[in-house]
């Protein structure tokens, strides 16, 4: 077990990413509440976490989960993200359908998707962020889309 | 981004998720390193003790929570401001203890009660701590402060004056005594 540094040292190193990954899930406007709901969060969690290995793909995983609360309760606007379109191949429900669907993906799944679609990572980002390789990252996005293509249709 | 970062000490503050803030403070001898818990100052750093180490030492025996945010170490600021200009000869802080233990807990506490611009011996430390005998504990007691200034550890020299050791370094040691008048100017 890796030693727990002090948390302002994770503001300082990974807030502008989380910043950035927000804006892309949310938009601008939104992006500052989100980011306050995910180091809260984080704070809130951060003794008890077992595994101080990969703590920037840790936050990025909480702000996906408060960028996806947050598109349920604005309930059905859309997303502010162009690609999102690409897992509608079975014409769904917009908006809030697709992501209830994609938070009952495993985690790794769940991450990717999230990760590819909500925050626009490229492959090799989305690795970084859940501590996995390239390829590994490749496959759970494509599990994971196979996967709701399957519930969607 | 800044302002960003303030709101969030703030709520994790209001929210009781603040376990150690910490912050900078000028002082003559360069700059400090102020921490506290809700209990109280918890750790003061030297100019020339490295701020990363210390930080990472709060994280491993306080909480890892562990936030930079400048008001709740206002006061402990103002009162060392005031002390540096010779205006205040005796802070009024709550403490937070709980990085010295036993024997040294009491050798720094005894340290707490020597009056401003007095000094004390590490035997007499010792004897106030409750081992006479103890000279070398008492010594290292104050090598290991947490709290220097506050705890002004700088009060204590060798039996026979000689200035003895400390964290900050001897010639911080001497401009504090000077700053007392205990050392002539």
């Amino acid at each position: 077990m890796t030693e727990l540094p002090p948390f302002q040292q994770l503001i300082d190193e990974h807030a502008g990413v989380v910043m950035g990954v927000l804006r892309g899930a949310v938009g601008g406007s939104d992006a500052e509440d989100c980011f306050q709901e995910t180091f809260i969060s984080a704070l809130r969690a951060y003794p008890k976490l077992h595994d101080a290995g990969n703590l920037r793909g840790w936050l990025i995983t909480i702000a996906h989960r408060k960028a996806i609360d947050h598109h349920r309760a604005r309930g059905r606007r859309p997303l502010p993200v162009a690609e999102v379109k690409e897992v509608a191949v079975s014409d769904p429900e917009p908006g809030d359908g697709v992501w209830a669907l994609v938070d009952g993906l495993p985690p790794k799944q769940r991450a990717a998707v999230t990760l590819r679609y909500a925050s626009d990572l490229p492959h090799a980002e989305i690795a970084a962020a859940l501590g996995c390789s390239p390829e590994a990252a490749r496959r759970s996005l494509h599990e994971g889309l196979k996967r709701l293509r399957k519930e969607m249709a | 981004m800044r302002a960003s970062l303030n709101r969030l000490a703030e709520r994790a503050a209001n929210e009781g998720l603040l376990d150690v803030a910490y912050t900078s403070a000028d002082s003559p001898f360069g700059t400090l390193l102020l921490a506290t818990t809700p209990r109280g100052l918890v750790r003061v750093g030297l100019p020339n003790q490295d701020d990363e180490a210390l930080l990472a030492e709060l994280a491993a025996r306080v909480s890892p929570r562990v936030l930079e945010a400048a008001a709740p170490l206002d006061d402990a600021r103002r009162e060392l401001d005031l002390y540096f200009e010779g205006k205040l000869t005796e802070f009024d802080l709550p403490l937070d203890w709980r990085l010295s233990k036993d024997f040294r807990r009491r050798v720094l506490r005894a340290i707490a009660r020597i009056p401003y611009g007095q000094t004390r011996s590490y035997t007499e430390m010792a004897r106030s701590a409750g081992n006479e005998r103890a000279v070398r504990a008492a010594g290292s007691a104050c090598g290991s402060n947490p709290l220097p200034l506050v705890v002004p550890c700088h009060r204590v020299l060798r039996s026979g004056g000689a200035l003895g050791g400390y964290g900050g370094g001897l010639p911080m040691k001497e401009g504090l005594l000077r700053l007392e008048g205990v050392l002539n100017a």
